[in-house]
């Protein structure tokens, strides 16, 4: 039981909602994670592993556990320009790739709203973007990658291995991945073709994804989540289109083209932002915010195609650094759930209603279009997912919470699914009925067979009874 | 009104009796956790029995340092982390008026020294780290100035304010809260023999104590007391051992 409490450190969830204390280690080589989970397995103690710590809620914090860190471990070790592959140690960023790839015509296969994800973290979760309708999540375009399994054996995976599936997707619950080796997607511009459409209502939203889905590069869309009755659901539909017959190519795959500029109005600093932010995140503040950008979208650039870089649409949230700080003290959660197309329009628009019913309106509403996968902890469906984020306070966080079971119980009914990089809420037997028995059965068979001391844990894999130590 | 202890864990040692023990009672009875350290387990098992599986009964001698830091690993693995550690450990043996006992001497620097350094640089150590939590350590009027009836306790208690004052300074910069509480008279088993007058209760100490738990800094606990040990301090060493305080 003993531990070195020089390591120990306070980390928190991206939402900043929940944290906890653990003991840190930074390993930068494979040798070094096997060391420590070993030294776990001597000690007693569990593992979390933690990538950037951008999942939201506690899937990368876990208590009195080992924080695993993979950012040290953060070598690009091989890029083929030929073959557009690129091997990497898993703590390499999504902004890494890009930089070190988009001269030669390259972009990673599926990009989160945010750079700073590593491959571990976005292999983990597999992560999506907003060509998830067509490309699925990243886990896709992964060749092969490397496991250390807590039971001790390491092994490489490509796509004919049983276990590939598996470990990509589980929430590293199951092995610690130390190298990826990504398909790179081939460019011909840095800009994209991006087309914003301003939409009504929740007919509209649907059929904008309808219209584009057999010809858009990517699809996503801004819901204004405080509009009601016959302008519930507006919001600003984009679609967007890889470029092939840009003249400027070499300008505009230069790194620098690409760089988010760091002032607004090429004078406020960006850096500073969220403090203002800050002053308009209550509910009349975002409200009003919510209501200019949908009348700006109605406004300006309406139906016109225009060219933006490929970092200035796909990474969104990096625009204002730090802008999870106007949540501050009590942070925000965030609640993404995947609906079949069949039942999207009506439990999308029951979810705004109840947010409304409840006065805990989502300052912002993301949509997105998605397609089923076969990976094990699939967030894939037919269908269609609604992103909210509600800020928590110490005086709504009992509602927050309510209202989010509210929310979950119409996915479940509808059939949906739920992705644990966004999660805070759900309740053991809401993912477990989301996943479905057999899906289910493997994951503990799979747990018992790679990690059969059950070393592998996260504050969120004890709250979803994923830890075997935790069901007790 | 208490202030309010959910979502609090915490290690008391010293949890057997006195403030320690009630100050224990308060953080399980509004709903916090407590790991509770005293030499004596039959007191911690009778105390632990009213509230189950908020406090956790803890066997350590606080003079056997060797023990501390794995009896301090596992207390913050059974409560899965830490934000309140309070050391009430404390011991007053009856000394006279012309005694001058190692024995006895050698068993409040023990307890009321050691033990506390033993105790707090866990703490200490851990919140430095993680850059939250509070560390509440019970010192004593008496550590005010070197009074004659009981010479090795008021050093002792000067000892413990001085190093609380020097972790403060160390780790309060990281956002912890380091507070050390200067109680005047109180009921207790150590003060017992005493027959304090105008002693406080022991359940309102703790209340007073845990409400001031993120108050970095030192307390008393009767503002009657900040003026008269402010003059106190103050009266010159050659009047003060002709007075009879």
């Amino acid at each position: 039981m003993t531990a070195d409490l020089n390591r120990m450190t306070h980390v928190t969830g991206f939402g900043l909602v929940t944290g906890a204390d653990s003991y840190l280690y930074r390993p930068t080589s494979e040798d070094e994670v096997a060391d420590i989970i070993e030294l776990a397995r001597k000690s007693g103690r569990q593992v979390t592993l933690r990538g950037a710590g951008r999942s939201y809620g506690d899937a990368n914090i876990g208590s009195e556990t080992i924080l695993l860190d993979i950012s040290r471990m953060n070598q690009i070790l091989h890029f083929d320009s030929a073959q557009g592959t690129i091997d990497c140690q898993a703590g390499v960023t999504l902004e890494q790739i890009w930089r070190h790839v988009i001269e030669d015509g390259y972009w990673p296969p599926v990009v989160s709203g945010t750079m700073f994800p590593t491959l571990a973290g976005a292999l983990g979760m597999n992560l999506h973007g907003k060509n998830a309708f067509q490309a699925g999540p990243i886990g896709n375009f992964v060749l092969e990658y490397d496991v250390v399994f807590p039971n001790g054996t390491r092994r490489t995976l490509n796509q004919n291995s049983p276990l590939f599936s598996k470990i990509i997707s589980s929430a590293g619950l199951l092995g610690v991945i130390t190298r990826v080796k990504l398909k790179l997607k081939k460019i011909q511009s840095g800009d994209l073709r991006v087309l914003p459409i301003s939409v009504p209502n929740w007919q509209a939203q649907f059929a904008a994804f309808e219209e584009f889905n057999d010809q858009a590069d990517y699809m996503v869309s801004w819901i204004d989540c405080f509009a009601r009755g016959e302008k519930a659901g507006r919001g600003l539909f984009h679609t967007a289109w890889y470029l092939d017959d840009d003249t400027d190519a070499p300008l505009s795959l230069r790194p620098e083209h690409q760089d988010l500029p760091d002032t607004i109005l090429g004078r406020f600093p960006k850096s500073t932002v969220w403090r203002y932010l800050k002053k308009l995140n209550n509910r009349p503040g975002m409200r009003f915010t919510n209501w200019g950008k949908y009348l700006s979208a109605k406004l300006l650039g309406n139906g016109k195609p225009h060219p933006q870089s490929l970092v200035g649409f796909s990474f969104l949230l990096d625009y204002v650094p730090g802008w999870r700080k106007a949540y501050l003290p009590g942070g925000f959660i965030q609640i993404q759930t995947f609906v079949p197309k069949e039942h999207a329009p009506r439990v999308f628009a029951e979810q705004l209603h109840l947010q409304q019913e409840a006065k805990l309106e989502s300052f912002l509403g993301v949509m997105k279009r998605h397609i089923p996968d076969q990976f094990l902890f699939s967030h894939g469906v037919d269908g269609y997912s609604l992103a909210l984020d509600f800020k928590v306070t110490k005086s709504n966080k009992e509602r927050v919470w309510q209202l989010a079971h509210a929310i979950n119980d119409l996915v479940l009914a509808a059939g949906g699914k739920f992705y644990l990089a966004k999660d805070s809420t759900l309740r053991p037997e809401d993912f477990k009925q989301s996943l479905g028995d057999e899906a289910f059965a493997e994951y503990a068979r799979l747990k018992l067979e790679l990690d059969p001391d059950a070393i592998l844990t996260s504050d969120l894999a004890k709250r979803l009874l994923l830890d075997p130590r935790s069901v007790g | 009104m208490p202030t309010s202890v959910i979502g609090v864990k915490a290690i008391v040692v010293g949890a057997s009796s006195g403030i320690g023990r009630e100050i224990t009672r308060q953080i399980a009875d509004g709903g916090g956790l407590v790991v509770a350290i005293a030499r004596r387990g039959d007191r911690l098992e009778e105390l632990a029995a009213l509230y189950p599986g908020r406090i956790f009964p803890m066997v350590q001698d606080v003079t056997d340092h060797d023990s501390i830091p794995n009896k301090f690993i596992e207390a913050t693995d059974k409560l899965t982390g830490l934000n309140l550690f309070v050391y009430a450990s404390g011991v007053m043996p009856e000394v006279g008026p012309q005694e001058f006992n190692i024995e006895k001497d050698q068993q409040m620097i023990d307890v009321n020294i050691s033990g506390a350094v033993a105790w707090i640089n866990q703490a200490a150590l851990r919140m430095q780290g993680t850059k939250h939590g509070s560390i509440v350590a019970i010192g004593s009027v008496a550590g005010e100035r070197g009074r004659w009836e009981q010479p090795v306790y008021n050093a002792s208690k000067t000892f413990l304010h001085a190093y609380m004052e020097a972790v403060r300074n160390r780790v309060s910069r990281y956002g912890v809260h380091v507070v050390t509480i200067k109680p005047g008279p109180v009921q207790t088993e150590m003060t017992e023999r005493l027959k304090l007058k105008n002693a406080m209760s022991a359940e309102a100490a703790a209340e007073k104590i845990l409400g001031l738990r993120n108050r970095t800094g030192e307390h008393y606990l009767k503002f009657t007391h900040l003026i008269a040990f402010a003059i106190i301090r103050n009266i010159p060493s050659f009047l003060f051992r002709r007075l009879k305080i």
